[in-house]
């Protein structure tokens, strides 16, 4: 296996406050890889700093072997990478289908209509609630929306922040199941950032745990799920 | 409700205790303030019995009478009466309608114009811009400086004005890519005044607050439009009685036409990719970054082509009037053409019509009563927000449909963010 993304060495600062202290990640083509830590540890920074913004200020982020950490930010999500980010961020007052055409930003309208048939092959839901305003959305239908939409462009490796926020056991089972079933039908190459560690840990093959902008553990999913320093910090009572 | 009735009525006391409470009178040797208690309870009393006349409607009105989703699909069923009517009624006014009233469809209509192409801005793009009137100013500038320096005629210039107001809608746009909201509108209003100042002061181009004068008026295919008739002019070549309706007529499907064409481009970018970035930008520069659209060449283009409408505005405005001065351009003009797309409801075309025909017309019918006329128009505005506070025409279509087109209330969404 390659690494189709690989960081090195990656520091990003808000103004003077270093967010990232040097981060080494590596996903491999095919993979679920996720990325665990604790509230403000930097999760999310890293997942916009991959897409640029803000920009890494050392170190290298390599995708598909070329260096694209100048990169604008457009650029970067042109090259087949896409981000469902954080609280969803699905546009409130445009319908679903306006939505998921949104993330197909660029391509044909043909293209489109048959990423969308995959999409609602996906999550049966967004066909139904074609028409509807996205705002209207219950939380885990408008998670399925910022899935689906990151899956307009036809990525080959998608950044999920946090899709189980805010969400029921069931809805967020079915979410989980539903990137289990891209991965192995499609081999989508998935970065999940996740605070409900148990459920991603058991559905990623590999992990990594940041803690105040720097990895400090890194395994398969099984291995991590054993360690009792994972299972004191980020497992207690959550199952 | 007592209370807030009580709270308002003080509110008023303040604010009308030396606005009406004192008068000043030139007197023999110096000015002297007479006190009016009277007016000022008349005043405050107004305010109280109002207050509280309009909390009891508000408690009375029952919420689910007329329930949000009716009313949209109400008014979605008007519109589709309304529109047509009104561009059946606006092609036909010259067959009817008198000097004066087309005078007035040429204002209504190029605020109209306006109108439409601030709501590509503001409506559409979701950037609130307070200096539109700038590039209404370059448009009408750059005719009359064209027209009256090089001996361009309208039809040439017109493409032109637009393109110079494009220019300076892009330049605008560079400063301001960074800012949003109220930033934005401070510094948008600031350009607007710059160029009107710039305007005055630039006597030897532009005449300074003397403005330019003699511009000259359009013609249809070369044929003019002087009243006299005589050689080359439209009367002459047609055989028929020379008139100056007929220019007026003239103008007034000029002006006509271009308000459709701005429609038209509205209609059909909404429909782009381009005009779906606009309105996806309107709700989420983050998430528009995320999915790869490149936010600085979206929002450029959006103040470009809402700047070069502004263009052609001003280039008929111009030629209308024959006369531009700086005066023109100051900004209340930009208050009023947002005060329509906003009354219109943000992004709805029938909407920012109806807005301009109420409040453009609806302030020139009020001229006998001049001195109230300030007063009706902010009475009807406060009605507006509190009858219906997302503009008139509230419902949004959405630009495609996946099999049959269903309209969304606007009403049935919770607050947006921002
Ligand atoms: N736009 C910003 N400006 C300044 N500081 C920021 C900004 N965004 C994040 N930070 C800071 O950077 C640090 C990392 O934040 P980040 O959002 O990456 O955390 P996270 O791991 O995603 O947390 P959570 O699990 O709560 O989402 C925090 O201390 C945060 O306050
Ligand atoms: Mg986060």
């Amino acid at each position: 296996m390659t690494a189709l993304l690989s960081l090195r060495g990656v520091t990003a600062f808000y103004g003077a406050i270093q967010a990232l202290k040097g981060v080494d990640l590596d996903v491999n083509e095919g993979e679920i890889v996720t990325l665990i830590g604790a509230n403000g540890a930097g999760k999310s920074t890293l997942m916009m700093t991959i897409c640029g913004n803000p920009r890494a200020r050392d170190g290298q982020i390599l995708y598909d072997g070329a260096d694209i950490s100048a990169l604008p930010t457009h650029l970067i999500m042109r090259r087949a990478i896409a981000q469902s980010p954080e609280g969803r961020r699905i546009f409130p007052r445009m319908s679903v289908y306006e939505n998921l055409l949104m993330g197909a930003h660029g391509r044909s309208a043909a293209e489109a209509e048959e990423t969308m048939e995959q999409v609602f092959a996906l999550f049966p839901r967004m066909k139904e609630r074609a028409t509807q305003r996205g705002g209207t959305l219950s939380g885990g239908e408008q998670q399925m929306l910022a899935i689906g939409r990151a899956l307009m462009s036809r990525p080959r490796l998608l950044l999920l922040d946090e899709p189980s926020l805010g969400l029921a056991p069931l809805v967020v089972r079915q979410i989980f199941s539903a990137i289990r079933d891209l991965n192995r039908s499609t081999g989508l190459t998935v970065l999940l950032v996740e605070q409900n560690a148990f459920q991603a840990l058991r559905l990623a093959h590999r992990g990594y745990v940041l803690v105040n902008g720097a990895i400090t553990m890194a395994g398969t999913g099984p291995d991590l799920l054993a360690r009792p320093e994972i299972r004191a910090a980020y497992l207690e009572g959550g199952h | 409700m007592l209370r807030d009735a009580f709270l308002s009525a003080l509110v008023a006391l303040g604010l009308f205790g030396a606005m009406i409470g004192l008068k000043t009178d030139v007197g023999a040797t110096a000015l002297t303030l007479t006190p009016r208690p009277l007016a000022v309870a008349v005043a405050v009393g107004l305010v109280f019995v109002g207050r509280l006349a309009l909390l009891a409607w508000k408690k009375a009105r029952p919420p689910h009478a007329t329930g949000p989703g009716a009313l949209a699909r109400r008014m979605a069923r008007i519109g589709h009466f309304v529109a047509p009517l009104l561009l059946a009624f606006a092609v036909a006014l010259p067959l009817f309608a008198g000097r004066y009233w087309l005078d007035m469809g040429i204002l209504v209509l190029t605020y109209v114009m306006l109108g439409w192409g601030l709501n590509i801005v503001v409506g559409l793009a979701g950037l609130l811009d307070l200096g539109y009137v700038a590039f209404y100013a370059v448009g009408a500038y750059a005719y009359a400086l064209l027209s009256t320096q090089l001996g361009l005629g309208f039809w040439t210039c017109l493409p032109l004005a637009g393109i110079l107001a494009a220019f300076w809608g892009m330049l605008l746009g560079f400063p301001v890519l960074r800012l949003r909201g109220d930033y934005l509108a401070i510094v948008t209003l600031a350009f607007g005044e710059i160029i009107r100042v710039v305007l005055l002061n630039w006597v030897s181009l532009t005449g300074g607050p003397n403005g330019i004068s003699g511009i000259p008026r359009p013609t249809l295919f070369g044929l003019t439009f002087t009243a006299g008739g005589g050689e080359g002019s439209f009367a002459d070549f047609f055989g028929i009685e020379p008139s100056v309706s007929h220019r007026v007529i003239f103008l007034y499907y000029v002006i006509l036409g271009l308000a459709l064409l701005t429609n038209w481009v509205s209609l059909r970018l909404r429909r782009l990719p381009l005009g779906r970035a606009w309105e996806a930008l309107r709700e989420d520069e983050v998430a528009c970054r995320s999915l790869g659209i490149n936010v600085t060449v979206t929002k450029l283009t959006a103040f470009a082509i809402g700047a070069a409408f502004g263009g052609f505005a001003g280039a008929f405005f111009a030629t209308r009037q024959a006369f531009v001065s700086p005066e023109s351009f100051t900004f209340i003009e930009s208050a009023v053409v947002l005060a329509i797309v906003v009354l219109g409801g943000l992004g709805s075309q029938l909407g920012v019509a109806l807005a301009a025909l109420v409040m453009i017309g609806g302030s020139e019918v009020f001229r006998d009563l001049a001195e109230y006329r300030m007063l009706i128009f902010g009475a009807a505005l406060v009605v507006m927000m509190v009858v219906r506070p997302r503009g008139l025409v509230s419902g949004r279509a959405p630009s495609v449909a996946l099999g049959s087109r269903k309209r969304i209330a606007a009403e049935m969404v919770t607050e947006g963010r921002g």
